[in-house]
């Protein structure tokens, strides 16, 4: 390994063939899928020859390498192309969907690293007692109960008994930031499963590193307890942690879309499920380029903090 | 359990369904004959508190639905959706529109009357104005037709105006329209009120449905968000009287819980397509009001009569005595529903509500087998999670059939395509219809050039039937022409029609003027200018 620019940009260009086989794939499944976007318009109304002529309206009589084909000559020009069910660009699909996901995203990863790493280093600290069990043992619960059902409990309790906070994001669509009060509980809903993932890699992660020699001989040149805890021991546990970190973030900007339907926020996973549901194959290609690159991205970002804290842990290229 | 259009709760991820199609269609027209009065407004609006008093002017109504997300557009004529409907009905007018008994009641036509012969239909204007201050005139509603016959377009209601010649139709003068039609069709009318023939102004152009529509109807908008809200104002100029609310908000939720959430909380004012245990559990006293729309859902299984086992009129008979139609209510609707008698739109206009109703009877189903060589009769039942309690309808249904001897193996199909795959495939499939007239119905699948045929019943006879009811100009007799060939349709299939299905709405208990008699797709459902916050 020759420094880490090199690394990354080989890193990049593997990033952009990875991509490029993703939204491959996805339009193979996408063909594979029974009908097509002329049937899904159908709906109810099978009419054979208003099937056909919606078919070739929106040219799904032409091969589909054809399609991709003209589709990827447009991604060159940084055009996605147009939504086969409303014929607006799929780039303000994104955009529109966009949005209401980052709102989601931002504030639980903000809350997210902080919380973990808390809860993570306190167990590890008193690991094998009182306070290592609670907080394990809380963490696996939690763990243990499904986005949705977690969303209707808190719903039930905080919104429509106790009055608290609203129970949906519904009308706020246009203007979600006006209204924070209404991700809260979208946003503990999304934070619930990762925290504990994420705290039980850190503890587990610390709890080696304090048994270690090198945090030993820290101790011995008498550094403090906290120095050795958080600039010693703490890089090496944050190393698997980024990894874990990286694709939390992931599934949160690929829209979560069990909270977006219950909390009615319409981001990037509703635009996906109505995409796939209507065989839009354009909208679909476009969020699959748009994930493909945010995965490739972050876990470029995940390995270079990786490789950044412990070194010796190795990257593969 | 079965809950709402694209929500079962048995499914582990109640997010990931389809969005609800419309149950009905506009038909090759009918309805009723030179009609040229209207019965005023009904006095069956909901009024639970006993507090009916005088419409309160003034508010903002919000109204939550399931929607069609990133995808959805304001142009009238391609309506596809409930909320489509529901916001084309605010801001658009049609010439008429369906009563509670599914007959065509005059909108912006004041009147209609035919020849002698029923092929040329002269239809008069009211005085009616677009948003824009321009009158409604006989210009704007040809063109408004032939865009939607326009043959390179598939919209929705294009199969219905087919009767239609719009080349030799014209304008006799400003609110007079002559509407040539290429065959004797006596319910025109119904061509008029067929879902999605909405009139929009001669000068609309494609690309300004979602920016600046212009309608005649009791709204006009504010903004729109595709999937997820659309303002709409009163508009204090409209024909039929200016609305009593300020605003009008659609807003699109796709869960029924987070519509019933939304409406416990305080979010929305209206929640349409509510399931049967939410009903339940805030009918009596609770936070909400709950309106049940009776009649909506024609629920059924078809028979494809042209293949075995079904090509056998005693195994269609014998698959009619099988069900149990209290029970499937029961199991399928949870019971939010009522009994059907093998006939579609019960208590619509042309019903034939004199056939005894059909009871399960094993013993005979069993003989009527016997008689036709299928006593080992295996069958397999379509089915797929596309419309409320159709994979419920089909588990009761394949536990009742095993009592008389058949065995029915239920297949489960996408709910992206169920509606094209049973078209032509399988023999059995579970089969749902919205409200429509009856007439709609026939034409639409049960002739032999019916574009949606999915039993395949084709009988030149019956055809014959179908065209002499379109000839004859007394209703009367024309009532009985109808009832001949709902009693062939009651003696021998195809449709095994066992129940329909409540519509369900939840309203905020201060929600006062919603029409509780009119099934989804009529005129007085999700009417929103009638409808005042106390």
């Amino acid at each position: 390994m020759s420094g880490p620019l090199p690394w990354a940009a080989r890193r990049l260009l593997l990033g952009g063939v990875q991509t490029a086989a993703v939204v491959l794939l996805v339009l193979a499944l996408t063909e594979a899928l029974p009908g097509d976007a002329a049937v899904a318009l159908a709906g109810d109304q099978p009419d054979p020859e208003r099937i056909e002529t919606v078919r070739a309206a929106l040219h799904l009589d032409r091969p589909p390498h054809e399609r991709l084909l003209d589709w990827s000559a447009g991604l060159l020009h940084g055009d996605l192309g147009v939504s086969l069910t409303s014929g607006r660009p799929v780039a303000s699909y994104l955009g529109d969907g966009f949005g209401p996901t980052l709102l989601l995203a931002v504030p639980t990863v903000v809350l997210l690293v902080p919380a973990a790493v808390g809860l993570g280093v306190l167990a590890a600290r008193h690991q094998g007692r009182a306070v290592d069990r609670f907080v394990s043992a809380v963490l696996l619960g939690l763990y243990a109960v499904p986005e949705f059902a977690l969303g209707v409990l808190l719903v039930t309790v905080f919104a429509l008994r106790l009055g608290w906070l609203p129970p949906t994001a519904v009308g706020y669509g246009t203007d979600l930031p006006a209204h924070p009060a209404a991700l809260v509980l979208p946003v503990l809903v999304l934070l619930a499963r990762p925290v504990c993932s994420l705290a039980r890699l850190i503890r587990a992660g610390m709890a080696d590193a304090l048994a270690s020699p090198y945090v030993a001989h820290a101790s011995r040149h008498g550094l403090s307890g906290a120095r050795v805890r958080y600039a010693h021991a703490l890089p090496n546990a944050l190393a698997p942690a980024a990894q874990q970190l990286a694709r939390t973030i992931d599934w949160l900007l690929c829209g979560v879309v069990v909270v977006e339907a219950l909390f009615v926020i319409p981001g990037l996973g509703t635009v996906l499920m109505n995409a796939v549901a209507e065989r839009d194959v354009p909208v679909v290609q476009g969020l699959a380029v748009v994930f493909g690159v945010a995965t490739v991205l972050l876990n470029l970002g995940a390995d270079l903090v990786t490789h950044r804290f412990a070194p010796r842990a190795g990257v593969a290229a | 359990m079965p809950s709402d259009e694209r929500t079962t709760t048995a499914t582990p991820f109640p997010g990931l369904h389809r969005r609800g199609f419309l149950a009905a269609s506009g038909a090759a027209g009918l309805g009723t004959l030179g009609l040229t009065g209207c019965a005023g407004p009904s006095d069956t609006r909901a009024d639970v508190d006993g507090e009916a008093g005088r419409p309160k002017r003034g508010g903002r109504l919000r109204a939550a639905f399931a929607g069609g997300g990133a995808s959805e557009t304001l142009d009238p004529h391609l309506s596809n959706l409930f909320a489509d409907a529901a916001r084309a009905k605010a801001l658009y007018d049609k010439l008429a529109d369906y009563g509670a008994d599914l007959s065509a009641q005059p909108r912006l036509a004041s009147s209609w009357e035919p020849n002698r012969t029923l092929d040329r239909w002269k239809v008069s204007l009211r005085a009616a104005v677009f948003h824009d201050g321009r009158p409604v005139t006989a210009k704007d509603v040809l063109h408004s037709y032939r865009r939607i016959a326009d043959p390179a377009r598939t919209f929705r209601a294009k199969a219905s105006l087919e009767p239609v010649d719009l080349a030799a139709s014209r304008a006799l003068d400003a609110r007079t329209v002559e509407f040539v039609l290429k065959r004797p069709t006596a319910e025109f009318p119904n061509v008029m009120a067929a879902f999605g023939a909405y009139v929009v102004p001669a000068t609309a152009r494609d690309g300004d449905f979602d920016h600046r529509p212009v309608g005649s109807g009791p709204f006009r908008l504010v903004s729109f968000a595709p999937g997820r809200s659309t303002v709409l104002r009163r508009n204090d100029a409209y024909w039929d009287g200016a609305p009593h609310l300020d605003e009008l908000e659609f807003v699109v939720a796709n869960e029924e819980s987070a519509r019933v959430n939304a409406l416990l909380g305080g979010q929305v004012e209206y929640a349409h397509e509510l399931n049967p245990a939410t009903a339940r559990a805030h009918e009596d006293g609770g936070r909400i009001r709950i309106v049940r729309l009776r009649n909506s859902a024609m629920q059924s299984f078809a028979m494809k009569t042209d293949r075995p086992p079904f090509d056998d009129r005693r195994v269609r008979q014998a698959l009619l005595l099988v069900a149990d139609r209290a029970e499937l209510v029961k199991g399928a609707l949870s019971g939010a529903g009522e009994i059907g008698n093998d006939l579609f739109g019960k208590g619509y206009e042309y019903y034939a509500d004199a056939l005894p109703q059909r009871e399960q009877d094993l013993g005979r189903a069993r003989s009527l087998l016997r008689q036709a060589g299928a006593d080992d009769l295996r069958i397999t039942l379509d089915t797929s999670p596309v419309a409320a309690g159709f994979t419920e309808a089909a588990a009761v249904f394949r536990d009742q059939a095993a009592r008389a001897g058949i065995t029915v193996e239920v297949r489960t199909g996408s709910k992206d395509t169920y509606w094209k795959d049973i078209l032509d495939a399988g023999t059995l499939c579970c089969y749902r219809s919205g409200a429509m007239p009856i007439e709609s119905h026939l034409s639409q699948r049960l002739l032999t050039g019916s574009t949606t045929n999915a039993t395949k019943w084709r009988h030149p006879d019956f055809d014959t039937l179908y065209q002499q009811a379109q000839s004859t100009r007394d209703p009367r007799e024309r009532a009985a022409v109808y009832s001949r060939m709902q009693r062939r349709l009651h003696t021998e299939g195809p449709f095994l029609i066992w129940g329909f299905a409540d519509w369900i709405l939840g309203t905020a208990r201060t929600v006062r003027g919603v029409e509780r008699q009119a099934p989804a797709n009529t005129l007085d459902w999700a009417r929103f200018d009638k409808v005042w916050l106390a």
